[in-house]
């Protein structure tokens, strides 16, 4: 059953987004991409270690994925935008998922910051996915500016806390114009696929694959929360009742 | 020799240009994936070998690690 996500024009048929970071070692991260079935996977720019460089992760990655550049750990504009720009040089691709953190302990995103930040790329012909509050207010704002995608948070990024806001959640996926990526607090399969339920277009996971005690198996159980959360979202749930409805026939009933 | 801020740490390397400051670094510069900026704008690759150093420049050498 064909359902596609467009973002940007580009069809995925992956509704899992992945992050590359913190897995024991490579040979994980690579298999676990592979059981994700993710087609995007997130990359950081950093600085180069000056006493040498191993094989870039870039090379691992053998063209088999979009890239997703991110700006993380970014705290003004003006870092975040060069870093967007250092990374379009590097992986020459418009598509940059902005983090603009504003407070360290929390990595909370500083809103006014990330949608004049978000409206600077969107000038300079970015595909901005922006990592954003479970907001509705600021998520219209990101929308507004040109954002190709909104990535509200789930809960803290590497919390594991799950949707700590499922109504917010909700609201912005009914009122989105651009599709919503649930980012950030992905604790297990099934925050996933709650957040497939809530309406959201796709998840984005990182730590809750890569930290788990069996970051293969994890993967593979992210993707189907995902599908099945998106196909539970499809054919939409029963309303919630009070009471107990039988669902067996009340006719015939022996005894009666 | 130039004093420069290299990544976030200032050095006297000797180097003229963009492609010079690397392979005094022991980068290649053909090394794909990189990025190079000097004082906040983004130097082309194709720049490299002509874009000069001057002292007090602010250089970041940049490639694409694991993220989230």
């Amino acid at each position: 059953m064909a359902d596609p996500l467009v973002i940007a024009g580009i069809t995925l048929k992956s509704r899992l987004f992945v992050g590359t970071a913190g897995y024991p070692n490579q040979q994980v991260l690579l298999d676990c991409l592979e059981a994700s079935g993710a087609e995007i996977v997130t990359v950081s720019i950093r600085r180069i270690s000056l006493e040498g460089y191993a094989e870039s992760l870039v090379d691992l990655l053998g063209g088999r994925y979009r890239l997703l550049p991110n700006t993380a750990g970014c705290a003004t504009v003006r870092d975040a935008v060069l870093t967007a720009e250092l990374a379009r040089e590097a992986l020459d691709t418009q598509w940059l998922k902005l983090e603009l953190i504003g407070d360290r302990e929390t990595l909370y995103p500083d809103v006014e910051q990330l949608v004049r930040a978000a409206d600077e790329l969107v000038r300079k012909e970015f595909t901005v996915l922006p990592y954003c509050n479970e907001d509705p207010v600021t998520c219209q704002k990101l929308a507004d500016v040109g954002c190709a995608a909104v990535m509200p948070l789930g809960s803290l990024i590497g919390s594991g806390m799950g949707i700590a806001n499922p109504a917010a959640i909700e609201l912005i996926c009914s009122r989105s114009p651009v599709p919503v990526v649930l980012d950030a607090g992905i604790g297990t399969a099934s925050d996933a696929a709650l957040a497939m339920e809530l309406g959201c277009d796709a998840v984005l996971a990182n730590t809750a694959i890569a930290k788990s005690h069996d970051p293969l198996r994890m993967a593979a159980a992210m993707r189907a929360g995902v599908e099945g959360g998106r196909l539970a979202r499809l054919a939409g749930r029963i309303p919630k009742r009070r009471f107990a409805e039988p669902s067996s026939p009340q006719l015939g009933l022996v005894g009666t | 020799m130039t004093r420069m801020r290299i990544n976030g740490v200032e050095e006297e390397i000797a180097a003229m240009t963009v492609a010079e400051l690397l392979v005094a670094r022991g980068v290649d510069p053909a090394t794909r994936f990189l990025a190079i900026a000097v004082n906040g704008a983004v130097v082309r690759r194709a720049e490299w070998p002509s874009r000069e150093l001057s002292p007090g420049d602010t250089v970041e050498i940049v490639r694409p690690l694991q993220g989230g």
